[in-house]
């Protein structure tokens, strides 16, 4: 799917590519004297706020079940597995749409393979992500609500998210070039997939003729196999999944078909 | 190692009359083509074998950095290919990419990583880059408390740190002061001695002519001229005074001088050079002088047209192109009023021939003002070569004489 001389190109600049990534988590902390610590905080206070409005003030419940489901923690650790991946998610796209644009001078004025920059974005928002759930893994292991091996099941699900989200990112990311609405539709397209995705409630609260929907809901299967496997210790829906995944290789393969027939002109546009 | 070839280059960019008929290119199928392509080089060919130097020259808006940036590769060409071998380095943007927030060390790394190297290698080059910076202790502060010339002092030591097979030179380097101008140039100079293929784009013609094998004019989006950087640099003198000049009469001639030079003549023609010496002392017509030999310059100028006033003036050049010295009768002001037509004017500058051995040509201008902007009658490049030769002095250096009176003390 990625001709050899793309995979050639990223090997040659995987200096570039690691010292990016190195760069940027380094000057988003830099100048702040917590450093780091706004990396963690920033998804802890949107957590406590859904903990407290959804199970405390709406009295949120979930369905009984086992595993982790009936400890005192069940709703935050359901949360946890909904909106930390879900960030991971939004975060590849928003900076997938923008990364193009971002980079114009260096892409007008110097020559450096432009697959490059997806890649950069991916491992940024990865180290993100990883840095949180780390913690957030500490945090299932101290508190014993651990699922155990099934844990590792989560490892393909998060390479289909990944996939899934630099396919939308590229796609808006090229268009973007062209077509500068494209990123505001995305930016509000996003909001509302968060919504009409199970994340902050569980699915079952839906209205019995509704729920069939989220089976079109491509981000739906894949926040239910984090939470499955966070929440209830039990397998990801596999054949619920299968379908997600074919969505996302073809939308990475058109994403990568039309960043390759339209870099050349990306680059007198910009 | 290091050779480039250009066939049939084009660039041309795609302009839509709305933002919406793109969309409707893209998205109609079979849809007519709703966009119109606006060239900007058209039909560029040329190579350069390895271990030349090739100058680009042409106006603003000519072609120049589009050209050198599908010779990179930055942007792709509509028409035609580019084909390099061996490592290139393009010093087209210097400092691009700089992060203000980082040290100098950091974006250095960086700058070396959009070079395609790794940590390793920048970090095995890095006592020498600081070296050739020569930025003390500015090398761990950040860069936004830099001087645009520290800036480009740390980009062109990273960006030349390891000597490529090609070097693309873009004006990159009339940047910093006179101190790393030099420091910068003769590093070129040294790769190119190392046998480095050379492309440099610059307006400065001493650059081109010191450096250059060849050189490129660029016109209009095509490659106008080829050739020696000293005839090129003539013609491209030429042309931009064509530009400025009101009068559309004017053409640039070129003339095929004995030994296969070729002699650039512009201007009106309202007024000619007739005749051109150099006499000896006893007011004989020589071309080959000894150094240091009083000698006068006689040049007869024929006014074809009534000319309200006018201006003769002269350059020495060495055999590359270079100036030694020029002067004309508005600096000296002596200028001429209303010259009638057909009338014959002959002037006479007397001087020592203070330059060292080697062959020198003479180019005339006449004007109305101090340039040939205003009103060109004539440019004439090369209107007379000599030989000056080295009879009754000690050997020395160079291309001027300076002789001193020498005073020791020991002590």
């Amino acid at each position: 799917m990625i001709p050899a001389t793309m995979l050639r190109g990223l090997w040659a600049y995987r200096g570039f590519v690691l010292g990016s990534v190195k760069r940027e988590f380094q000057s988003k902390y830099s100048n702040a004297m917590l450093g780091a610590v706004w990396s963690l905080l920033a998804p802890l206070a949107m957590i406590v706020v859904y903990t407290v409005i959804f199970s405390q003030v709406m009295h949120g419940r979930l369905p009984a079940g086992s595993g982790a489901a009936d400890t005192p923690y069940a709703y935050s650790i359901w949360l946890c597995a909904g909106i930390l991946t879900w960030n991971l998610f939004a975060e590849i796209v928003a900076r997938g749409q923008g990364m193009f644009i971002e980079q114009a001078n260096l892409i007008k004025k110097i020559s450096f393979p432009r697959i490059c920059l997806p890649l950069i974005v991916v491992l940024n928002a990865l180290l993100n992500f990883g840095i949180i759930f780390g913690l957030f893994t500490v945090f299932l292991l101290a508190s014993g609500t651990f699922p155990g091996w099934i844990f590792f099941a989560l490892l393909p699900v998060l390479a289909l998210q990944v996939l899934l989200a630099i396919g939308i990112g590229m796609i808006a990311g090229v268009l973007n070039v062209f077509f500068r609405d494209v990123g505001q539709f995305v930016t509000i397209a996003m909001q509302f997939w968060f919504w009409l995705t199970p994340i902050v409630y569980p699915a079952s609260i839906l209205p019995a003729d509704v729920r069939p929907l989220l089976d079109w809901n491509p981000m739906a299967h894949v926040i239910r196999a984090w939470q499955d496997v966070l929440v209830k210790g039990t397998a990801p829906d596999w054949a619920g999944l299968a379908p997600v995944a074919l969505l996302a290789l073809l939308l990475c393969a058109f994403g990568l078909r039309l960043f390759r027939r339209r870099a050349g002109e990306m680059v007198d546009e910009l | 190692m290091g050779a480039i070839v250009v066939s049939k280059l084009g660039k041309a960019y795609r302009q839509y009359p709305t933002r919406w008929s793109r969309l409707a290119e893209w998205m109609l199928p079979g849809a007519r083509p709703r966009h119109q392509l606006k060239w900007v080089l058209q039909d560029i060919g040329f190579s350069v074998a390895p271990g030349e130097a090739v100058g680009l020259i042409g106006i603003n808006g000519a072609g120049k950095s589009t050209l050198l940036k599908l010779i990179t590769g930055t942007t792709q060409p509509t028409t035609g290919s580019v084909y390099m071998e061996g490592r290139v380095a393009a010093l087209l943007e210097l400092g691009m990419g700089f992060h203000p927030d980082f040290t100098g060390r950091q974006n250095a790394y960086m700058a070396g990583q959009l070079l395609g190297m790794t940590v390793e290698e920048i970090s095995a080059l890095m006592p020498q880059i600081e070296a050739f910076a020569e930025i003390g202790d500015y090398m761990d502060q950040p860069v936004r408390v830099y001087s645009s010339g520290m800036q480009m002092r740390v980009a062109f030591s990273v960006a030349t740190a390891r000597r490529p097979d090609i070097l693309i030179v873009d004006e990159a380097l009339s940047v910093g002061d006179a101190y790393f101008q030099h420091k910068s140039f003769e590093r070129i100079r040294q790769f190119r001695r190392q046998g480095t293929t050379l492309l440099l784009v610059s307006h400065d013609k001493q650059a081109i002519q010191s450096v250059c094998d060849r050189a490129l004019l660029l016109d209009g989006g095509r490659l106008a001229r080829e050739g020696a950087p000293e005839e090129i640099m003539d013609y491209y003198n030429a042309m931009i005074a064509e530009r400025e000049n009101d009068n559309m009469r004017a053409t640039v001639r070129l003339n095929q001088l004995d030994g296969g030079k070729l002699q650039t003549v512009s201007g009106t023609g309202e007024a000619t050079v007739a005749d051109i010496a150099l006499l000896d002392e006893h007011g004989a017509r020589v071309e080959v002088v000894d150094v240091g030999a009083p000698v006068t310059l006689q040049v007869t100028v024929r006014a074809h047209a009534p000319i309200p006033r006018m201006v003769l003036g002269y350059m020495i050049k060495d055999r590359l192109g270079q100036p030694m010295y020029g002067t004309n009768t508005h600096l000296k002001e002596l200028p001429l009023d209303d010259v009638a037509a057909g009338e014959d004017v002959v002037y006479r500058f007397a001087f020592p021939m203070n330059l060292g051995p080697g062959s020198y040509s003479v180019a005339t201008a006449i004007v109305s003002t101090d340039t040939h902007l205003v009103n060109n009658y004539e440019w004439r490049d090369l209107a007379l070569v000599f030989t000056v030769v080295n009879m009754r002095r000690p050997y020395f250096e160079g291309s001027a004489w300076l002789d001193p009176a020498v005073d020791i003390q020991r002590t």
